[in-house]
């Protein structure tokens, strides 16, 4: 469908340039703002009552899984006297592109669209902020818009995601005109298409594809937006030491002492273009005290949400019952076993075999020699990327807006789905394939009315 | 000044458009001529005889729900009615009717005739008076001159016609009539851009000559479904049915013989044809894999033995046409009454239309119906009413009425012609309108008939009708959702006996209605069973009541309408930001020369119209809103 600049929708976007900075903006401006805020926002105070242009702290927080997203400082603006005139919220940061992007997304999800580039001060124009001559600049940078959109439209054309969304779109303009040409052209003695077939073109042609792409979007997050590597073992197998490694320096204290890494310690590192948020856990023991305890639980919450494992032993201890045990709680997720100490080792170590014999991969590195990293960096990489899985497919990877548009595109195909499963009358079915349809347009552009005449004067002898 | 040579309107043409054209004029208050070619052709059915369908018989009852006069007619002359897809949802479902031919415009005739305000003249008009840039007459082939304030265009077929059979063609603005040469030619020389459209009929057929007896026949429903709202009741007439036969190999072959004789195949026809009404050589040629098509044998009226073979439409020689008929089982010994013919027109190309349906270039002038590459006689009959209105507003110096594409399928109609134009016979098709489960036929009284009164077009006691079963309508959806009932074992016995799953909480009737295997007489039912005396008999007598449809397609669909409804609402804040006429889109910068070509050329009226026009980006609606914002200093935000 078309854009709509004149609606009351609230839109959202991260206002600071890309790349890490100290803090980064989440600007949310309509009338939805101050509900998003309540819905993602626990300040400290829990009295707060947000009074206009007053900046608060407190925690963004999924209110889903109360998945704890960031420390942030918030404050609501209330319209008219904020930058485009409307409700406007803003949500200082952590200054990480990550973080930036997981509460955009979060946002996103609370009925709110991406601003598109140049938006905001395009509301604050139409909302009588700015005078004659910063028209003039707004003007400029739509119609710049313009001419890159035309740019982008022509590299897409060629591109992967293009040809494959339009694949999907042409196939529904086909279902739309075998529901429409039965609706509209009752008396002819055509063959009417049954809704076993629909649903089979549905699930094979609409659904099926959509998924795949879908999942592209997540590999393509992946480049983009990174994966968080969570380093786990028992207390003392070295994990802190391989922080440091990977990050090249010392950023957590390292001693003999068991136990000396109380909480969960990030940071970010690049392996082989993945950014990767490495996460030092606290290590796992029992009749630790309460400090240590509290990061042993943080560290399985870490645990619970990383993309990968490090499961880290130590080569010149053997298998205990606690390395059993917390290996027993990891196994659910992707693993990559990291056997350290491998410089000191007398011999082989341990035998592994009972972690491994799942098809798990085994590095044997040397946190303090760097011995073996290359081959952990490759195996993080493989891990998360699934090796070889179609990288050169990276063209079509769709960025946050397209992946929006395919999200609603797949539930309004569902949608479509049950209808015909459960028999709906086929003008309420062309209602959800419309939907998805539009969808679909906001990738590719608009269908129109003629292009699913077309297809139904092409397919059908028609007219009496 | 000769107040016979004075009119508020004059319309030119006496078809479907002509009529409720001049009809509407006048019933306004205007002081209203209609010229036609021939008084007795007035309302004729040049086609098909029938009224109504897919999409159409939506159009015919927005007419009648704004005050027109094509439901009524029909109503009162049909010799069949059908009910369409029935089973396929609310929206879709559409009435159609055959009907008497000679009846149908001996009543129209006779409702002009009757009519006050209205006088009728045989009369060619060969131009249109212009001075200072306005319409201020019409001046007729016997160099009259006719003053008037509006001019309502709605020639059909005429203008230009040239008829074809075989490679024999001649000039006509139908079989047997006179057409609009000069007229045309004012068009012409007045620079408006212009086109070439053909459409083709059938060979009228002599229902003595057919043999009935193994034809499968398609007989009218019981009770007939009417066009108009303020019809009730029994058949007027008596109703006969239709037949339904198909062509064969032999057919095709004989059609396959003919082809170097056709004149569309030759090359000799240059207007182009709807896709959606193809000839039958046409369909021969472009589908030669389809070893039948199918023909319906119409009745063309209870006092003749014409019959309409519907399906074949062709410009064939006439012994082709002789040829292919005998081969079609049935047919084998059949006469021909009146040949089959194709006929080429000019048509305006209606980009020069505003969405009032003046023309952009004079001021005063409307058009209405195929002139404006339309064709059907609802598409027709929904233009002539609108322009009518919009030219008694003129002559008023009142808002157009303009209907957007939520209020109305004439909304869609219009909007569609003005904002795209079209290359082909225009035809309307239920999937052009997007809020189509919102545009039904049952409320197309609830959407228009509050406008067609305060225009002064529908009259009081029609009006009062409507407001009761409105009423009724609404209290009926307040009644189911205000009763509740509790499970019970008589409740979900009741329940079993209709193939519906057992109540586990309380909850009221509309919820139960919302189940999809129950209707209102279930409902009635199950009062019966479980409450108390009074409420059976309201649930009793809303299940029997003219509203029940109303009602339960309210409360059944009340989460697909919501949707609707909010798509409207964001469709209508772009469509009521206003584009001003003057705008000189050539001086705002940012546009692309192709965008500010087409906004220059269709003026479009809103941004929402705007957005319409195909290659508009959604930048290029930005940008538009920029501008529109500096030039009125206010805000542009609805």
């Amino acid at each position: 469908m078309f854009s709509q600049p004149l609606d009351s929708e609230t839109i959202a976007a991260i206002s600071t340039p890309p790349g890490s900075g100290g803090i980064g903006i989440i600007r949310i401006s309509g009338p939805r703002a101050l509900a998003i805020l309540q819905l993602i926002f626990v300040p400290r105070d829990s009295s707060c009552r947000y009074k206009s242009h007053l900046l608060y702290y407190g925690r963004i927080c999924d209110p889903i899984d109360q998945h704890i997203m960031d420390e942030v400082l918030a404050v609501f603006m209330a319209a008219p006297r904020t930058y485009t005139r409307e409700d406007v919220v803003e949500i200082h940061c952590h200054g990480n592109f990550l973080v930036l992007q997981s509460i955009l997304e979060l946002i996103l999800q609370h009925d709110v669209r991406l601003a598109e580039a140049g938006e905001f001060t395009k509301r604050a124009y139409l909302n009588g902020r700015m005078d004659l001559t910063q028209a003039e600049a707004v003007i400029d940078v739509l119609a710049a818009k313009t001419r890159k959109g035309l740019d982008l439209a022509v590299q897409q054309l060629a591109g992967a995601l293009y040809e494959r969304v339009d694949a999907i779109r042409r196939v529904l303009v086909e279902i739309r005109a075998l529901v429409e040409v039965a609706i509209d052209f009752p008396d002819e003695d055509i063959e009417i298409v049954d809704y076993g077939h629909l649903a089979d073109r549905l699930r094979t042609e609409v659904l099926a594809p959509l998924d795949i792409l879908l999942r592209h979007a997540d590999q393509g997050r992946i480049f983009r937006e990174g994966v968080s590597v969570v380093i786990m073992g028992l207390p003392n197998v070295g994990k802190s030491s391989l922080l440091n490694t990977l990050l090249q320096e010392e950023r957590a204290l390292v001693t003999e002492i068991p136990g000396t890494t109380r909480d969960t310690i990030e940071e970010y590192v690049d392996i082989r273009g993945v950014p990767v948020r490495l996460v030092d856990t606290a290590g796992i023991r029992h009749g630790a005290e309460e400090v240590e305890e509290m990061g042993i639980r943080r560290a399985h919450e870490q645990m619970a949400r990383a993309d990968l494992v490090l499961f880290m032993v130590d080569l010149n201890r053997e298998l205990s019952e606690a390395d059993r045990e917390l290996y027993a709680a990891v196994s659910h997720k992707p693993v990559v076993l990291v056997a350290n100490k491998n410089d000191v080792v007398d011999g082989a170590g341990p035998n592994l075999s009972e972690f491994t014999c799942t098809g798990r991969s085994l590095v044997r590195i040397s946190a303090r020699t760097q011995q073996g990293i290359e081959e952990l960096k490759h195996a993080i990489f493989t891990a998360v990327t699934g090796g070889r899985e179609q990288w050169q497919e990276e063209a079509c990877a769709p960025n946050v807006r397209h992946r929006q548009a395919l999200v609603r595109a797949r539930a309004a195909a569902e949608l479509a789905l049950d209808g015909v499963s459960v028999q709906q009358t086929s003008d309420l079915l062309a209602i959800d394939l419309q939907e998805c349809l539009n969808q679909l347009d906001e990738i590719v552009g608009v269908t129109t009315t003629e292009d699913v005449l077309d297809v139904i004067f092409e397919q059908f002898c028609l007219g009496k | 000044m000769d107040t016979l040579n004075n009119y508020d309107i004059v319309v030119i043409g006496a078809g479907h458009a002509g009529c409720e054209a001049a009809l509407a004029a006048a019933r306004m208050g205007c002081r209203t001529l209609v010229t036609v070619i021939n008084v007795d052709t007035i309302g004729a059915m040049s086609c098909n005889p029938a009224i109504g369908g897919l999409a159409k018989g939506h159009l015919v009852r927005e007419i009648d729900a704004l005050g027109g006069e094509m439901g009524k007619n029909i109503d009162a002359t049909s010799i069949q009615f059908r009910r369409l897809n029935t089973s396929k949802g609310p929206a879709v479902r559409s009435s159609r009717a055959q009907a008497d031919r000679l009846l149908y415009r001996l009543r129209m005739k006779a409702v002009m005739e009757a009519q006050e305000n209205l006088d009728i003249s045989q009369t060619v008009v060969d131009s249109l008076m212009i001075e200072e840039g306005r319409i201020v007459g019409v001046r007729t082939s016997l160099d009259e001159e006719i003053r008037t304030r509006a001019v309502v265009v709605a020639t059909g077929t005429f203008l230009n016609g040239l008829i074809h059979i075989g490679l024999k063609n001649f000039p006509a603005g139908r079989m047997g009539d006179t057409p609009s040469t000069s007229l045309a030619g004012w068009f012409k020389e007045t620079g408006f851009s212009m086109g070439r459209m053909k459409t083709g009929t059938v060979p009228r057929i002599d229902a003595a000559s057919i043999d009935y007896s193994e034809l499968e026949a398609q007989h009218s429903d019981q009770p007939p479904a009417h066009f108009s709202f303020s019809s009730s009741g029994d058949y007027t007439l008596e109703q006969r049915p239709c037949h339904i036969t198909y062509t064969n190999a032999a057919t095709h072959d004989a059609i396959r013989a003919g082809i170097d004789k056709s004149p569309m195949y030759s090359g000799i026809i240059e207007g182009v044809g709807a896709r959606y009404c193809p000839s039958i050589e046409d369909k021969v040629m472009r589908f030669p894999e389809k070893d039948r098509h199918q023909v319906f044998l119409e009745p063309e009226g209870l006092d003749t033995t014409e019959v309409y073979p519907n399906g074949l439409p062709t410009s064939l020689p006439l012994s082709t046409q002789i040829a292919m008929l005998r081969s079609i089982k049935g047919l084998e010994q059949v006469r021909i009454i009146r040949p089959g013919y194709a006929i080429e027109y000019d048509y305006i190309d209606p980009l020069e239309l505003k969405p009032s349906l003046e023309t952009k270039r004079t001021p005063g002038l409307f058009l209405a119906g195929q002139i404006n590459g339309t064709s059907g006689y609802e598409e027709a009959a929904a233009q002539g009413l609108m322009a009518a209105i919009n030219a008694v507003h003129l002559v008023r110096g009142q808002e157009p009425l303009i209907l957007d594409r939520s209020q109305a399928y004439i909304g869609v109609l219009i909007d569609d012609l003005v904002t795209l134009g079209t290359k082909e016979p225009y035809r309307l098709f239920t999937s052009r309108a997007e809020y189509r489960l919102l545009l039904r036929e049952d409320n197309a009284d609830s959407r228009l008939s509050a406008i067609g009164h305060e225009i002064g077009l529908l009259s009081d006691k029609e009006f009062i009708r409507f407001q009761s079963k409105e009423k009724a309508r609404i209290n009926g959806i307040k009644l189911l959702e205000s009763i509740f009932v509790t499970p019970s074992t008589t409740l979900n016995e009741g329940l079993a006996t209709m193939d519906s799953a057992p109540l586990k909480q309380k909850c009221s009737l509309a919820d139960i209605l919302r189940r999809p295997e129950l209707t209102l007489d279930h409902l009635a039912d199950l009062a019966r069973l479980t409450l108390d005396d009074e409420t059976q008999v309201a649930v009793a007598q809303l299940a029997t009541s003219s509203s029940r449809d109303g009602v339960q397609l309210q409360i059944k669909f009340q989460g697909y309408i919501k949707r609707q409804n909010e798509q409207v609402a964001r469709f209508q804040k772009m469509e009521h930001v206003g584009l001003p006429d003057d705008m000189d889109y050539s001086s705002l910068s940012g546009l692309s020369t192709e965008v500010v070509e087409k906004l220059s050329r269709i003026q479009p009226r809103s941004l929402g119209q705007a957005s319409r026009i195909s290659g508009i980006t959604p930048a290029a609606i930005s940008i538009l809103q920029v501008h529109l914002k500096k030039r009125t200093g206010g805000t542009v935000q609805p």
